[in-house]
């Protein structure tokens, strides 16, 4: 993958940074010209500890000029989120995670863009959506597998359980973002790792810094496993309705089974990443319990945002 | 090993009922329904469906989410 277009002079600076790392300084960089333009400077950034690009320097990643401009931005973007949240109070009682999960899920009455996919978008607006979740399905679960190690025994087993699953079982041709990959091709998109990347809306590409920044800071691991719990809970059942919708659209191929795979797959990961991960961490490191629904309830805020993003773009009353 | 955990010391079951949910099955290889069809299974933890209102018997599909509890 190239790196992205810039969307203003930070974005700018950074994707020169990234080029000509180790070959003297560009001077500090400049503040964000927008929103817009601070998330792709951020996503720029943590792509760098995924897959990387073939234009940007292989040092960059651990670059120090490159880490104060990373770290300056995760941490508007942690304020940011938290002041999007109501923390409980009190610390959650480690016992009642679960329960309290299940309650901010059953309590989010967010757009729901699976029931569009299911009785009414037309095809331009599936495939849309599609290009959106690309940036995050084709490389699914891999913000997940950073915390591994920074688990307490109970939950490093769970959170393996549920990983194995997500990569296929050991099988590649069943590896989720694999699937997905298929899937693009079946319905005419590109499958090339952050093909839609310039297409990405900002609200797509917050939601998907937030689970990097989850995934790359141990302190940040109950959020990151709050944010698996509060996903895995929301894609079975919605997950059921686009294969019923990508089946009214005659596309009834690989992208479906894609889909048709989270039905079966998440309505066991959702129980795993509740009690047996998030559960059995706040057990174990209490002080994690609070950040866990901070974790969860991002998850859900961000997807509310994409959402009415998307329906505000396609004038759907949301 | 001091003071730490045991190996044999967490509870682990091969089968777990989970409240207003499913019953997940670890290390099944092939699950036979009501009417006796066997289903071979391809992953290490499978959730079976204990509302019966799965539209994917014998798998759960999170339908029990969605029906009155009872």
């Amino acid at each position: 993958m190239r790196m992205p277009k810039p969307r203003g002079g930070l974005s700018e600076w950074v994707i020169n940074r990234l080029a000509s790392t180790g070959e003297g300084s560009l001077g500090p960089a400049p503040v964000a010209d927008s929103w817009a333009d601070e998330v792709i400077s951020l996503w720029t950034l943590h792509e760098l500890s995924y897959r990387g690009f073939e234009d940007a320097s292989d040092h960059a990643e651990w670059d120090p000029e490159v880490l104060v401009v990373r770290h300056s931005l995760e941490l508007v973007l942690e304020e940011r989120l938290r002041s999007r949240w109501e923390h409980p109070g009190t610390d959650p009682d480690a016992a009642d995670v679960p329960a309290s999960l299940e309650a901010l899920v059953d309590a989010d009455d967010g757009p729901s863009l699976a029931d569009h996919v299911r009785r009414q978008a037309d095809l331009e607006q599936v495939l849309e959506l599609l290009r959106q979740r690309s940036i995050y399905h084709l490389k699914e679960s891999d913000p997940s597998a950073w915390v591994v190690p920074r688990l307490p025994v109970r939950a490093k087993a769970a959170l393996m359980a549920l990983q194995y699953d997500e990569y296929g079982d050991g099988d590649p041709n069943r590896l989720h973002a694999h699937l997905f990959a298929r899937g693009l091709e079946d319905v005419g998109l590109r499958s090339e790792y952050g093909a839609y990347v310039d297409d990405a809306l900002p609200e797509t590409l917050e939601m998907n810094n937030a689970a990097s920044m989850f995934g790359l800071h141990r302190r940040l691991r109950g959020a990151a496993m709050g944010h698996l719990a509060a996903f895995e809970m929301t894609s079975s059942l919605p997950s059921r309705k686009i294969v019923q919708g990508l089946g009214r659209l005659g596309l009834d191929g690989p992208m479906a089974a894609y889909y048709d795979e989270h039905v079966e797959a998440d309505a066991i990961h959702e129980h795993l990443a509740a009690r047996d991960i998030c559960g059995t961490l706040a057990q174990d490191e209490p002080d994690q319990a609070a950040q866990i629904l901070f974790g969860a309830f991002t998850c859900l805020d961000l997807e509310g945002r994409f959402a009415r993003a998307m329906f505000s773009a396609w004038e759907q009353p949301s | 090993m001091s003071g730490g955990k045991r190996a044999d010391d967490f509870d682990h079951p091969d089968v777990v009922i989970y409240p207003d949910g499913p019953m997940l099955v670890r290390g099944a290889t092939s699950i036979r329904d009501e009417d006796g069809t066997v289903h071979p299974v391809v992953r290490p933890v499978v959730a079976l469906c204990r509302c019966d209102k799965s539209s994917r018997l014998p798998w759960c599909d999170g339908t029990h989410k969605v029906i009155p509890r009872q």
